[in-house]
């Protein structure tokens, strides 16, 4: 499992843990998380998270 | 040679801006005009940096030519825009004239200044920017106290930042209680307790009225004449948008450079937006507002004319000592506040006579989990 940051607000996606408020169950892999998916805190793309070093 | 989109600006309202266009259209010329050095960086760690450690340059995340690389746009730094001639499509620049197709102003804010007397009044900072930033962290090196002005959204997040970092802070503000009109009282009580608890010390209903060198620090006397003593001085009192150049052009500026839902300005192929636009009376010097506004322009100068809309825009404060989101109900709003106690925090609803909900305040880490379920049924600020 993987961990991805927004570049703006520092937001982390832990696949792990996944977004359930949002409709993403724990466990989801970022690269199903949908193209239109947000960052929860500050609204930026899923395009324009980065990975994080694990 | 066709003259190219310029962008002023290089915050997080400019860059986006040029991001969001080049997934759009690849092949338009951009220019991004920047009084700094354009490298791109976080800006809501400037205010909950500290206590993890970050150093300036780890809050960059792209380099200005590596930016420039990464969207294939021209980014021209150190250059300040000194006035727009409308009429002839040109900007005039610390490096000569530059014509544009269409010009965006995303040109920010700069911090509200507060008068202070004493000598130290002048060595009273800010931090609005990444240089800012650096010299906040040049001058905390060694520094056990801090003295801050401003208990509202940034303030509340620097003094939370500090505490973390166990430096001591009190904290200054006129109103009555901390984030200002964003909180109920129930709801802002269980915030101030909250920050009180891990060290913060408060100071309502007064001003920072003088600031004094004191050997190699300051002696701080408040509007009701307590006197205490800080290594440093901080103030975040709010953010003026910066409107000078659109002014002087004679664009139509109000609090902000006032745009319509387009972002368009007064002046044709102009367009603002960021922490200088006023959209339609909305102020909102916040992130997401900043998404919906570079998404939309972006088409917009793309092509396809593109309504910006605001759905509910709940804001996340920063205080890891009492996590907390707010959703203010848009001005003007008829209602009340109602307010229940969680196990860590308070849950304050705002709705109108008919139950509507219109916005909210979540305070506790209990209570922010509810975010999404309560922004879902605050109706959109300006609807799609």
């Amino acid at each position: 499992m993987k961990t991805w940051k927004c570049i703006v607000c520092g937001y982390t996606y832990d696949e792990a843990a996944g977004d359930p408020e949002h409709g993403i169950a724990p466990g989801t892999p970022w690269a199903v998380v949908p193209d239109d998916w947000a960052c929860p805190d500050c609204g930026v793309a899923k395009g324009d998270f980065e990975m994080v070093e694990i | 040679m066709i003259a190219p989109i310029v962008i002023v600006g290089s915050g997080l309202a400019g860059v986006t801006l040029a991001r969001e266009l080049r997934k759009l259209d690849t092949a338009v010329p951009v220019v991004l005009i920047a009084a700094d050095t354009a490298d791109f960086y976080s800006k809501p760690m400037l205010s909950n940096g500290l206590a993890s450690g970050k150093t300036p340059a780890q809050l960059v995340s792209a380099p200005r030519e590596a930016l420039a690389a990464q969207l294939g746009i021209e980014i021209r730094a150190g250059v300040t825009v000194d006035a727009i001639v409308p009429t002839a499509r040109r900007i005039e620049t610390s490096a000569g004239p530059v014509s544009y197709a269409q010009l965006v102003l995303a040109l920010g804010a700069q911090p509200i200044r507060l008068p202070i007397d004493g000598d130290g009044a002048g060595e009273v900072l800010s931090v609005n920017t990444l240089a800012d930033y650096a010299r906040w962290r040049d001058r905390l090196l060694g520094a056990r106290h801090v003295a801050l002005l401003g208990a509202g959204l940034i303030g509340c997040e620097f003094a939370n930042d500090l505490s973390a970092a166990g430096i001591g802070v009190d904290v200054y503000d006129i109103a009555p209680q901390p984030l200002g009109r964003l909180l109920p009282p129930g709801a802002a009580a269980a915030f101030r307790t909250a920050l009180e608890g891990a060290g913060i010390a408060f100071h309502f209903g007064v001003g920072i009225a003088r600031v004094e060198r004191m050997g190699q620090g300051y002696r701080i006397t408040d509007s009701s004449g307590s006197v205490r003593k800080a290594d440093l001085v901080l103030s975040a009192v709010g953010l003026r948008p910066k409107t000078a150049l659109a002014q002087g052009a004679g664009l139509r500026v109000g609090r902000g450079i006032g745009v319509d839902r387009l972002l368009a300005t007064s002046a044709a192929d102009i367009y603002a937006l960021g922490d200088c636009a006023e959209v339609e009376g909305h102020l909102l010097p916040f992130v997401m507002p900043i998404m919906q506004q570079a998404r939309a322009l972006a088409k917009t100068l793309a092509g396809t004319p593109t309504a910006v809309h605001y759905p509910a825009m709940p804001v996340v404060v920063k205080t890891p000592a009492c996590p907390t989101v707010v959703c203010p109900p848009p001005p003007g709003s008829v209602g009340e506040w109602r307010e229940e106690a969680c196990i860590d925090g308070v849950r304050a609803i705002f709705a109108d006579r008919t139950g509507k909900t219109l916005g909210f305040a979540l305070v506790g880490a209990i209570a922010a989990k509810e975010r999404q379920t309560w922004a879902r049924q605050v109706p959109p600020l300006l609807a799609a």
